[in-house]
């Protein structure tokens, strides 16, 4: 099933500036027909990737977060990328415990002349992705108004979650 | 903030697949645009000109450009912005081409994706501050790594440009694989006569440091100011008493192991002097195969040394130098060919590659010049070349051609039949591919004059047959099976990445492709540049190459270096990490993570611990940031809020507006 023929989803991308950026820019060079739902945001390295952000994009809402730095060992920085496997690795056992589904992150390795393998990765991450579906919504208060739980919180009269 | 957006066309590369009028008119809604057009080549002259233009007619203090990939001409538009008088790094670039127009094919999504793409660019710029360059000096020396003909001609240049230059050589001598040749296509030149004078040179001149038996240990610093730790291996003889004249080579009763420079055709002694144009002329002992120091004793040679500088205690030294540019020149390898079953895997004597026929048609070859078939030293009359082996071959993973194979299969026939009148010579290939000046009227003349008979197809298998060694194949013009009885065979291996590339590579941070060639910064426009700053590229360790090529490759990179190293101060990127000291809690966490020993502790006034960037050691990857348990470390142009910014552009916060 083609992503093209149903409704985007959102995919955010992490990608490292030397390695996987570059390899998804040979992909367009090389003209590699991508599904359209990954929007790539440039970091200078996947040491820079902070796991907070990719928790921060499933808050708000992504239906997938998808990091690609150089191959371990191929780092512009030297060792930047595997600072980024241990991060990513353990982001990825706990995002469980935070409800969310670890399949709707993925990390991998892509190097400058990968365009192909990037085609590949894209592909096959936006195909997991739409097999899982939009993401739940990720609060089930989030119809409430929150300005006026705050205003009552402030005004000392306790929160739904405390009571 | 103002921020004006330009929708580049790219022609139809862009406007193909994306309506830029309508993702320039969506710009405009986004928060602090005041200006937003569409233009047809942003990259252009009067593309620049209009963004310049634009900049001062609509007093914008930032500027996205939506077009190619920021990797491609992000430097041309900063320069833009900064000609119009803003600070160089406010200025976002969307990447509306290589990651949009050129992968989705249907316009609505791609022009939703621009939009999106635009807006997060428009987000991170109102979050830029300008930063300022710091300048440095930079140390006027350049390291050259391999001492083949393109790290000679790049060592070469660069000192006469007048930079010092040292060359390091992990093999005894340097040449590399030219050394190895006895002539040179398309002009049956002489190659030891070309490339020696130029050895010399290497030796004489005076900015030259050359380095041979060594190896590059390790690589740390930046462009401009590299330390380099280079091994020095323990060739067991002073070098500087060693006067090269060659009677310990005479005297040394050890000639058992194989000589690598003549590709293992014929033994070497274990203290040997490569060749006789070897450069350094020194002698150098084999410790794995030598008497003395496998057994503990012998000593011929310390015996009828003249000058004494035979030393069986010597060790392995480290050498230190501070470079400002390194010139990768490493070269290639052969491919091996006993993975093919079909030529007998190394089981006949009288298969064997062209370089090692190249070194029998030397006269400076074990044979000294005349064609001896290894196994019965024969004069072979019938010799059979086989084109392609080990490329264009996916089934052993090196489907690239090689390139230079034709042509010197074609050299090797017609100096076949000069030194053999009457033989015949058979070359099984695929195509022949002999783009360059005077390449295809030398094939042709191997064909037409000399006679040499071109079968169109690939060899099935090589079987023994008496003397002889049956070559069967396929003849795809006359759509027949062919055999040939042949007294050589001789395989056109083609070309690797060298052994040890890939670590080398690890050293200088320069990514190989999948193959082991390293990787240059724009295969169109940056052919000898990588993607690390003062790392260039030389010869067949970019991809194969023929001597010419690698020579202007060499002179390529030289004048790389000397174009850098000129200048007298470089400027540092500017996006690097800062402190914020009021945040900073002195727990060092950033210092033990940085790869590169770009932050330091320092004391503030009350002597609370604070950390500290160095700012031209900082190299900008952010690994502290991450790091850091408070925030207080930022990398300049990819803080947290503006890579949130991003974020919160790309998925609008449900709960709370505003995390900063």
């Amino acid at each position: 099933m083609p992503a093209q023929d149903i409704r985007e989803l959102r995919i955010v991308g992490f990608l490292c500036n030397w390695c996987s950026y570059g390899g998804a820019d040979t992909a367009g060079v090389g003209r590699f027909t991508q599904p359209t739902d990954l929007r790539i945001i440039r970091v200078p390295c996947s040491g820079r990737i902070d796991p907070l952000f990719i928790v921060r994009s499933l808050l708000n809402g992504a239906d997938g977060v998808l990091v690609s730095g150089c191959h371990p060992r191929d780092c512009h920085y030297a060792e930047g990328n595997f600072y980024a496997r241990r991060r990513l690795e353990l982001l990825k056992r706990f995002l469980p415990v935070t409800g969310i589904d670890a399949r709707r992150f993925e990390y991998t390795w892509v190097s400058a002349s990968e365009g192909q393998r990037w085609q590949h990765v894209v592909t096959e991450f936006t195909h997991r992705i739409h097999e899982l579906g939009p993401a739940p919504s990720f609060n089930p208060m989030s119809e409430v108004d929150w300005n006026a739980l705050a205003l009552q919180a402030a005004q000392g009269q306790g929160c739904p979650c405390h009571g | 903030m103002r921020i004006g957006v330009f929708i580049c066309h790219c022609g139809s590369n862009i406007a193909g697949t994306v309506d830029c009028p309508s993702v320039a008119a969506t710009a405009l809604t986004y928060p602090d645009v005041v200006f937003s057009t569409d233009t047809m080549y942003a990259c252009s002259e009067p593309g620049q000109d209009a963004i310049i233009q634009a900049v001062k007619d609509k007093n914008l203090d930032g500027v996205v450009v939506a077009s190619c990939t920021p990797r491609m001409h992000e430097p041309t538009f900063r320069r833009a912005v900064e000609r119009a008088g803003l600070n160089r790094y406010m200025f976002e670039m969307a990447n509306i081409r290589e990651h949009v127009s050129w992968i989705g094919k249907i316009k609505e999504q791609n022009t939703v994706k621009a939009s999106e793409l635009v807006r997060m660019a428009v987000e991170k710029l109102r979050r830029n501050r300008p930063l300022v360059a710091k300048r440095f000096e930079t140390v006027k020396r350049v390291l050259v790594i391999g001492g083949g003909v393109a790290g000679i001609q790049a060592a070469l240049d660069c000192a006469d440009g007048g930079q010092e230059v040292v060359m390091v050589e992990r093999e005894q001598s340097i040449g590399g694989k030219m050394a190895k040749l006895d002539k040179t296509f398309p002009t049956v030149d002489c190659s030891s006569c070309v490339l020696g004078p130029k050895m010399v040179d290497i030796a004489q001149h005076p900015k030259i440091t050359l380095y041979t038996c060594s190896e590059v240990e390790s690589v740390g610093g930046y462009v401009g100011n590299f330390q380099v730790t280079i091994r020095k291996k323990a060739t067991y003889v002073d070098w500087s008493k060693c006067t090269g004249c060659g009677l310990c080579v005479e005297k040394c009763p050890s000639r058992k192991h194989p000589d690598p420079f003549n590709e293992n055709l014929c033994n070497a002694p274990s203290i040997n002097i490569p060749f006789p144009q070897a450069i350094p002329k020194k002698a150098a002992i084999n410790a794995a195969s030598c008497i003395m120091l496998q057994k503990g004793k012998c000593g011929a040679c310390a015996k009828v040394c003249p000058v004494k500088c035979i030393d069986f205690e010597m060790k392995d030294e480290l050498v230190t130098v501070d470079v400002g540019a390194v010139v990768v020149a490493t070269g290639y390898d052969l491919f091996d060919w006993h993975k093919y079953p079909q030529y007998g895997e190394g089981r006949y004597k009288d298969v064997i590659t062209s370089l090692q026929y190249e070194r029998l048609l030397s006269a400076s070859g074990p044979t000294g010049g005349h064609i001896k078939r290894p196994s019965d030293g024969k004069e072979p009359k019938t010799v059979v070349f086989v084109q392609c082996v080990g490329s264009r071959d996916k089934s052993v993973g090196r489907p690239y051609c090689s390139g230079f194979c034709c042509m010197y299969t074609a050299k090797q026939a017609i100096l076949t039949k000069d030194h053999v009148p009457d033989s015949q010579s058979y070359v099984f290939y695929m195509d022949i591919r002999s783009p360059g000046k005077g390449y295809d009227e030398f094939t042709r003349r191997a064909m037409e004059e000399y006679g040499a008979q071109y079968v169109r197809g690939r060899v099935s298998m090589i079987y023994p047959k008496g003397d002889k060694l049956i070559v069967r194949g396929a003849d795809t013009l006359a759509g027949t099976q062919v055999e040939v009885p042949a007294d050589l065979v001789v395989l056109a291996v083609g070309a690797e990445s060298a052994k040890g590339a890939v670590q080398l590579g690890e050293k200088l941070r320069v990514a190989p492709d999948q193959y082991g060639f390293f990787v240059e910064s724009h295969p169109k426009l940056k052919p000898v540049e990588t993607n690390t700053a003062g790392v260039f590229l030389a010869g067949a360790c970019q991809g194969p190459k023929d001597i010419p090529a690698s020579v202007g490759q060499g002179s390529a990179a030289a004048s790389k270096v000397l174009g850098l190293l000129s200048k007298k101060e470089l400027e540092s990127d500017p996006a690097v990490s800062r402190v914020n000291p009021a945040r900073c809690v002195g727990c060092g966490k950033c210092i033990l993570t940085c790869p590169f020993g770009a932050i330091k502790a320092v004391a503030d006034r009350f002597g609370n611990p604070k950390a500290e960037v160095i700012d031209t050691v900082c190299q900008g990857c952010g690994i502290c940031t991450v790091t850091c348990p408070q925030g207080a470390i930022q990398l300049e142009h990819f803080t947290d809020n503006q890579i949130l910014a991003e974020v919160n552009a790309l998925c609008p916060p449900k709960i709370f507006a505003n995390f900063e």
